[in-house]
């Protein structure tokens, strides 16, 4: 059996691979995907604590994760068309309008 | 070593048996449509002169598939052009190793079940694989780069992911009843009976849930009356760019996507390779008497009983396909959100309601 | 086995999301992102958690990446910028980056030493769902106004206003 602890770094891994991507890229699309992959870590990381802590509680969380995900994406994506359709781009640099 | 080469041995014969059945369920569509429409259909292929109702047909259509030229468009994405038919087809493939064909042979000391690997999950798991099929589909409609199979890649997906919906929630009702995801458990339930005479079939107990799991299961197929993603006389569709093996790929995966949904509904509605009556040592009949029989055919029966289900099942599938004109865009998406998830929904709650007072 | 099960699945993700941070396709971005969450659905299978790793295929490599790719190919795709522009948020990036490892490793150095329980979980289907609906019900049936607030929330942001 492998050690859960590997699991962990991985997750760790990812979750910095995560936020780097949503630090580098320039549209609303790739950074909701970034941080889809940091949500992705932390139930990476929920699971294998709770491997190591020989309970389900964990996975139960990460059941609920990726509910909320699930949802997060329906209404983000919506709000990504809607941004699209009014600002006629999803550049995170073009829409300023908080800006001045 | 030994348990390997079983492995290996039944991954290969349920493939021979999966493709196979494909081959002829091409010939079994030609027939039947053409009984349909008062034709002959094909019945030219010979081999040195044999022709018996046209039975070497398929294997004709895949010599002339296989020495077809591989064209690839020339604004195509090359890549992943090549990689969706080969995605379509491994995730509809691999659903078969997860399905019961019978109970367990006993050679020897050794217990050999016929399923290749009984998974925990498995029925979650043939709805992944399914699920992860929609992108062979997506990718095939957008690496051509071609606007009609855009449109027809779109429509596929929005249709699937529509039809997952009520396909998976149709299923729950069926797991309060058998309550199990492991498909030899659930298959095992069903040999009960009810009243002492009826066989405990999903869709005894599961009316409702297997009309609407039929429904979502034939728009999953995208096959006519759900052909919007092909639509053959509007916009061709998703692999309108593809040509000789490639298409074939597509073609097959059609099929096998009939088989897949036939075994599922046969597993999950009528008992899988139950017999009624019948238990591990030969038919216990409820008026009282009994047929006992060896071992093998035993086995023999099952094996059979889950064929002739499943070639039941297909043959209905191209009956409906031959039967039904298509629904309009607004219809189907209607259907699918408005009549199917509802109902699945009203058969939850009526299970629930059931189950409690029972 | 087990080992090699778990390099070679960690090294698919890891290189899937490496592939997407590099590629400048938003469509590309999306295709890499699907092997990723299916090797992590194998790595949850690892853990013992068959439940989830099937759950999470279903749910994020079979419908909420369609989603980002229907709504890509919807659209339209446009070329990503070049990263020339803005320089500075690279950079700014990367040293964040740098802090969080060191931060997430000094939190964590606990985690190197995790105790190993070797008795198997019991994690099936039966104990998470017997588990969901005792412990943890008010969360359950929270999530489920929060779906349906979702799916509302999604149709009235999308639809047309009707012409009057």
């Amino acid at each position: 059996m492998i050690p859960p602890n590997y699991f962990l770094i991985l997750s760790i891994i990812l979750f910095v691979l995560g936020v780097i991507a949503f630090f580098i890229k320039k549209d609303l699309l790739t950074m909701f995907m970034a941080v889809e992959v940091m949500l992705n870590a932390t139930n990476l990381a929920f699971l294998s604590l709770a491997r190591s802590a020989n309970s389900i509680d964990g996975q139960v969380i990460v059941f609920f994760i990726i509910t909320v995900a699930a949802s997060e994406a329906a209404v983000g994506l919506a709000i990504i068309l809607l941004v699209l359709r009014q600002k006629k781009t999803i550049k995170t640099e073009d829409i300023k309008l908080m800006k001045g | 070593m030994i348990e390997i080469l079983i492995v290996f041995i039944k991954i290969v014969c349920a493939l021979v048996w999966f493709l196979l059945l494909t081959l002829y369920l091409t010939w079994l569509e030609r027939k039947e449509s053409a009984v349909i429409q008062d034709r002959i259909g094909a019945n030219r292929a010979s081999i040195f002169g044999i022709r018996i109702l046209g039975l070497f047909q398929p294997f004709a259509d895949a010599i002339k598939m296989i020495f077809k030229e591989d064209f690839v468009p020339a604004f195509s994405r090359k890549f992943l052009h090549t990689l969706a038919p080969f995605i379509s087809f491994f995730f509809v493939a691999i659903t078969i190793s997860a399905i019961p064909f019978g109970d367990s042979i006993r050679i020897g000391e050794r217990t050999i079940s016929l399923q290749i690997l009984d998974f925990n999950v498995g029925l979650l798991f043939i709805l992944a694989m399914l699920s992860l099929g929609i992108y062979g589909i997506i990718l095939s409609g957008w690496a051509s780069n071609n606007r009609y199979t855009l449109i027809g890649g779109l429509r596929g997906t929005a249709q699937l992911i529509s039809y997952e919906v009520a396909l998976g929630l149709s299923l729950i009702g069926l797991i309060m009843v058998f309550p199990s995801l492991k498909l030899s458990a659930i298959v095992h339930y069903q040999g009960e009976l009810i009243f002492g005479f009826l066989p405990k079939w999903g869709i005894f107990l599961q009316p409702l849930g297997f009309l609407v799991f039929l429904f979502a299961a034939l728009a999953e197929t995208k096959r006519a009356p759900f052909d919007l993603p092909e639509a053959e006389s509007e916009i061709i569709g998703f692999f309108a760019e593809y040509g000789g093996l490639k298409w074939g790929l597509f073609m097959m995966t059609d099929f096998m996507e009939i088989i897949v949904v036939s075994t599922l509904l046969t597993t999950l509605f009528f008992g899988g390779w139950q017999v009624p009556w019948m238990a591990a040592d030969g038919f216990h009949w409820p008026w009282g008497g009994e047929w006992l029989l060896s071992h093998w055919l035993v086995v023999v029966f099952q094996v059979a009983a889950f064929n002739i289900k499943v070639f039941f099942f297909c043959w209905l599938q191209i009956l409906i396909r031959w039967t039904y004109p298509r629904f309009r865009y607004d219809q189907l998406m209607d259907m699918g959100w408005k009549l199917l998830i509802p109902l699945s929904l009203v058969n939850i709650v009526g299970t629930g309601i059931v189950m409690s007072i029972l | 086995m087990g080992y090699f099960l778990f390099f070679l699945l960690a090294a698919l993700c890891v290189g899937s999301v490496l592939g997407m941070i590099i590629s400048k396709n938003q469509a590309y971005n999306a295709l890499f992102l699907i092997p990723a969450f299916a090797s992590l659905g194998g790595l949850f299978g690892l853990l013992e958690a068959p439940f989830i790793a099937v759950v999470q295929i279903i749910i994020y490599a079979g419908a909420i990446m369609v989603l980002f790719i229907f709504v890509i190919m919807m659209i339209n795709v446009q070329k990503g910028v070049p990263p020339e522009k803005k320089k500075w948020t690279l950079y700014l990036s990367f040293g964040l980056a740098v802090v969080l490892v060191i931060e997430l490793a000094v939190a964590l150095k606990a985690a190197f030493t995790l105790p190993v329980s070797t008795e198997t979980l019991k994690a099936g289907p039966v104990n998470l769902g017997r588990l969901l609906f005792t412990k943890y019900l008010y969360p359950f049936e929270i999530t489920s106004i929060l779906i349906i607030a979702a799916l509302v929330g999604a149709i009235v942001l999308v639809k047309k206003k009707e012409q009057e």
